[in-house]
């Protein structure tokens, strides 16, 4: 191809037919990856630059700290992370040893347990909140039922309101990780474990010496970036509690919205930037990850 | 045998145990949205678990829009259909154009794109959610419902292409050099051999777009407020204001609300599941 286009080309053109046509095949590539970059513009670099823009006075920081809401916050996004991911990521590890089992009925079931993940927040979460109601929630009422007493106000109870947010963000998320980490380990060679019960090994042993090491680095991987999703969980706290009693119940991603409905707009991006020193390391693990 | 049988009945037996205990919790809280939606009225709150005289008249109320809360019932699920619509729309033509101009045509550029998008996607969409309101807000789009499908579709491109272009990667790249020396234009090898080829993934983004703008709420409640463009999920969330609220027909909406969704997951379950699980984690 090349050689006749060069014998075509002759010596009154610089720019031979090949050349030519890899560059409209490069025009092509740069047409078709405009729209994005476009809308990467206009709708991502612009908003941050403009957030970041507002949040530049020293002074908002300050009035942030001074916030009593703001403290408690941090301390509320922290236990929800700890508490959250840890006991989420643990459960769905479990329960990937469950859903492996080949049943007619494990499979029916796992059909179902995916619901919770494939249903929007909304209905389920002003469910429970129903569920919670003090006076006619079916919890209370059963728990009258059955001992005559009056069961707790959930959600009037910081430490309990934040306690059933994080239960909702597991309910919500757990069908995810415990498909992914039935994906792992469905990877894993049958063999391995025959072998290891030819042995007599264990059922901790197999997990110990065999699933463990197979699904350490996506177990981490999943965490990492189950944090990221459970930092930016807002359906969870703030439909469930509304950051209520008191604002007692806030976590960062529902604290910038307090402070746009307070007008401080100004305080709702320095929480934001605040996020940032949490957020950005955890990204640049993840990228890290994918671009290997 | 008998051993053997006893054996495997207590390993059935340990199944189960795990199994009932699962199945509670995954259904409880959507047990409880139907059987608030079956009941009448005053024996919705009875503790009951079946009410005694089931009925649809909830669902009846609901369609015929007979409460002050549902006078836009049938308008708002049509905004969420039609904004699910386009964000899919848009988020599957912008997403595969970016896709095949990074993963075959190599546009200049496109590593420094793909990070771009790939970090845009890490960021959680609810730190965005404040600066995105003012951006709309300076550019003239709040209450219009440009605002929350071009919002969605920035949430959605980013994860989009980063998929579409896994995918892509995996094809031949004899298929190219082919396509180029039979002479055929960069838009015929996208449309005669790049498109169909990319089809389960494509089904993937789309499905993945959509359901993430029907599901929306945040940005659905901050960009739209007015009772008539806004989308059936910023609705239920207005019931909760309210002390008042009828609870029979907030979780009928709810149920209803929650249908196409889960119908649409299974119906597309294989090719989310390959699609979407193996772009989430790469190990």
């Amino acid at each position: 191809m090349s050689t006749i286009a060069l014998h075509g080309a002759g010596t009154t053109q610089p720019v031979g037919p090949a050349a030519k046509r890899l560059s409209t095949w490069q025009a092509w590539g740069l047409i078709l990856v405009a729209p994005y970059v476009l809308v990467f513009a206009v709708f991502v670099l612009y908003p941050v630059g403009y957030g970041l823009w507002l949040a530049r006075h020293p002074a908002s920081y300050v009035r942030l700290f001074d916030d009593p809401v703001f403290a408690r916050t941090v301390v509320n996004t922290l236990l929800f992370l700890v508490v959250g991911i840890n006991v989420k990521m643990a459960v769905a590890m479990f329960l990937s040893g469950f859903f492996v089992h080949t049943r007619w009925w494990i499979r029916w079931l796992s059909l179902l347990f995916i619901l919770p993940w494939a249903v929007p927040s909304i209905p389920t979460i002003l469910s429970f909140r129903f569920m919670l109601n003090p006076e006619w929630g079916i919890i209370n009422t059963t728990i009258f039922r059955l001992t005559g007493a009056d069961g707790p106000n959930w959600l009037n109870n910081p430490q309990l309101a934040l306690l059933l947010a994080i239960l909702v963000h597991i309910w919500k998320s757990l069908p995810f990780w415990t498909l992914i980490l039935v994906a792992g380990r469905l990877a894993i060679p049958a063999e391995m474990y025959e072998a290891a019960s030819v042995d007599g090994a264990t059922t901790w042993q197999k997990f110990r010496f065999i699933t463990w090491p197979s699904l350490r680095t996506l177990y981490l991987t999943s965490s990492i970036l189950s944090m990221i999703w459970t930092l930016g969980d807002f359906n969870s706290v703030y439909l469930l509690t509304g950051g209520g009693p008191a604002d007692q119940t806030h976590v960062l991603a529902t604290l910038g919205l307090r402070y746009l409905r307070l007008d401080q707009v100004d305080l709702s991006m320095a929480t934001v930037v605040c996020a940032l020193p949490l957020v950005l390391p955890l990204v640049w693990f993840m990228m890290k990850r994918l671009s290997k | 045998m008998t051993r053997l049988s006893l054996r495997a009945a207590s390993a059935e037996a340990k199944l189960l145990l795990i199994g009932i205990p699962v199945a509670i919790w995954t259904l409880l809280p959507i047990y409880h949205l139907l059987l608030f939606a079956l009941s009448p009225k005053e024996q919705a709150v009875s503790g009951k678990l079946w009410p005694e005289h089931p009925t649809l008249h909830n669902f009846s109320m609901v369609f015929h829009q007979q409460h002050h809360y549902l006078s836009h019932f049938w308008l708002q699920m049509w905004n969420s259909l039609i904004i699910a619509v386009a964000v899919g729309a848009i988020t599957l033509f912008i997403a595969t154009a970016a896709a095949f101009a990074i993963s075959r045509l190599r546009v200049a550029g496109g590593r420094t794109i793909m990070n771009l998008a790939l970090f845009t996607y890490f960021i959680p969409a609810a730190f965005l959610a404040v600066p995105m309101y003012k951006t709309m807000s300076s550019y003239g789009l709040l209450n219009s419902q440009w605002a929350l499908i071009l919002a969605m579709v920035t949430i959605a491109t980013p994860y989009s292409i980063w998929v579409l272009k896994q995918a892509s990667d995996k094809l031949p790249l004899e298929l190219d050099e082919a396509a180029r020396i039979d002479g055929a234009s960069p838009l015929q090898l996208f449309r005669l051999v790049y498109l169909p080829l990319m089809m389960p993934s494509l089904v993937a983004v789309g499905t993945y777009a959509l359901l993430l703008a029907w599901n929306e709420y945040l940005y659905a409640f901050l960009l739209l407020s007015d009772d008539r463009s806004t989308t059936l999920g910023v609705a239920l969330g207005s019931f909760l204001s309210a002390d008042d609220s009828p609870w029979e027909l907030l979780m009928t909406t709810g149920l209803i609300y929650a249908l196409p969704p889960a119908a649409i997951y299974y119906v597309f379950k294989r090719y989310m599941v390959s699609g979407l699980t193996a772009g989430a984690v790469k190990a």
